[in-house]
């Protein structure tokens, strides 16, 4: 299966408290909140990352879990937030987001 | 508990300041007869001091930012400002009079991703919304600019600010608003200037039409619910605290003053002397406004609309304690449901009394009692 590159769409509105991170898309105002993992993966959302590289050398070392169990939770997690808008997935890396990192 | 809801129990938990109204400038092309700042310029922050306040601010964890004034758009620099707070990633509010808005400055707020822009509308008469800004074609203008923020795909809300002049007018506007798209809201608040100047308090609302104003359903919705009478309070009331003020909310003036709201003159701390999240933390007036609980207020706490009450703890402030009642959320709070606060009845009943223990003035020889 190709890898996913992932970025984040704009324009949406993020904070991060107490280690969780609070985003909002400035279109429908979509609120999410994201666990301390998916918060992770949110801050790898570069557009030039893979997806699976995020997940091995980012989650897995971060959070000491398996690589497989935690590939099938990020694709949940970047199916989720794809369908609100708020990120931007291709089989291809994806330029810059507009607004750099929270 | 909306996701919303949530968010502020967290932030009022940790103590984060998740709200914040910045005024970039007190500067305005309008002279409103109602507002209560003064509009020359003693010395606003400069972009390069703004750009590092609201750093600071992302730093402390704001996430919702209202950019006001004054007219913002006074600032030549305020899409710069716009631009530097998204780069921040901060839900961007922008409180404006429209009057400088056209297609290009609503587009670039799209592009910018700004979240709402309020837009404060008088009448939809031109002779009584220009007469109130003092700005002849003002109206014209306004509507204007709605239509492009509108056209754009822009949240627009307005604002209709009601006072003795424009009472009459808020059908008017809220028919104004369907016709635009946008959201109407309503507020029969002024308050005294920030100098303490009380003179603009004869433009509020006399009794009688605050009344109407209320059950209005075109200006409140549901006149039922909006006007229930207060259910009694319980300890979660009593417990509580008034309103977000100095607990997940603060205002900021164009020259680095912090206080509780911006409805709420309590000085307490200057960005430009200190960072802005040790205000937050140890400013002794946010420590003794966040101290205050519902069962502490000297009137309130025996009133029935204590857990219902719009009290605002800035007005009771202005009128001599924030720990008292503000007669004009006294009055609010009546005009809805009909039932008099504890602060009316007090005063009533002094004032039944009075003249049975009225104690005359003594008269010195050759004066003529009348």
């Amino acid at each position: 299966m190709p890898d996913k590159y992932i970025a984040r769409n704009s324009p949406l509105a993020a904070r991060t408290l107490d280690g969780e991170m609070l985003i909002m898309s400035v279109v429908d105002s979509t609120f999410v909140t994201l666990s301390e993992v998916a918060t992770s993966i949110w801050e790898g959302a570069d557009g030039k990352t893979p997806l699976s590289q995020i997940v091995s050398q980012r989650i897995c070392p971060e959070f000491d879990v398996d690589l497989n169990a935690a590939q099938r939770d990020a694709e949940q997690f970047v199916d989720e937030l794809s369908r609100c808008g708020l990120l931007l997935v291709s089989e291809q890396p994806i330029d810059s987001p507009i607004y750099p990192e929270s | 508990m909306s996701l919303a809801a949530e968010i502020n129990q967290k932030a009022l938990e940790l103590g984060i300041p998740l709200s914040v109204h910045l005024d970039v400038t007190y500067r305005c092309n309008e002279r409103c007869v109602h507002c209560y700042l003064d509009h020359d310029d003693h010395g606003e922050m400069p972009t390069s001091e703004i750009k590092d306040l609201l750093t600071q601010l992302a730093e402390a964890g704001v996430f919702y930012l209202t950019l006001s004034g004054g007219e913002v758009l006074m600032r030549r620099d305020f899409f710069e400002i716009v631009e530097f707070a998204r780069s921040l990633l901060f839900d961007v509010k922008i409180k404006t009079n429209g009057v400088m808005i056209h297609q290009r400055e609503a587009q670039r707020f799209r592009d910018l991703g700004v979240q709402q822009v309020q837009i404060s509308v008088y009448s939809h008469r031109p002779e009584v919304h220009d007469a109130i800004t003092k700005l002849p074609g003002s109206l014209k203008r306004t509507i204007e600019a709605i239509r492009f923020l509108h056209s754009q795909g822009l949240k627009v809300t307005i604002a209709n600010v009601l006072m003795s002049a424009n009472v009459c007018d808020g059908a008017g506007v809220v028919a104004l608003a369907r016709e635009l798209g946008v959201v109407y809201t309503v507020d029969p608040t002024i308050t005294p200037k920030m100098d303490g100047d009380t003179s603009i308090l004869q433009l509020r609302i006399a009794a009688p039409e605050l009344q109407q104003v209320f059950h209005n359903r075109d200006l409140v919705g549901d006149v039922e619910e909006f006007c229930a009478p207060p259910p009694p309070p319980g300890d979660d009331i009593m417990l509580g605290y008034p309103c977000s003020a100095g607990h997940t909310f603060c205002y900021i003036s164009p020259y680095g003053d912090v206080f509780p709201c911006v409805q709420f003159p309590l000085p307490s701390g200057n960005v430009r002397r200190q960072r802005f999240l040790s205000i937050w933390r140890d400013s002794a007036q946010l420590k003794q406004v966040r101290s205050i609980r519902a069962k502490d207020l000297s009137t309130c706490s025996s009133c029935a609309h204590v857990g219902t009450c719009t009290r605002c703890p800035g007005l009771a402030y202005m009128e001599g304690s924030m720990l008292g009642p503000s007669t004009a959320d006294c009055q609010k709070s009546f005009q809805r449901t009909g039932i008099p606060t504890a602060n009316m009845l007090r005063h009533a009943s002094a004032t039944a009394l009075g003249p049975l223990i009225q104690i005359q003035p003594m008269l010195g020889a050759g004066a003529t009692a009348l």
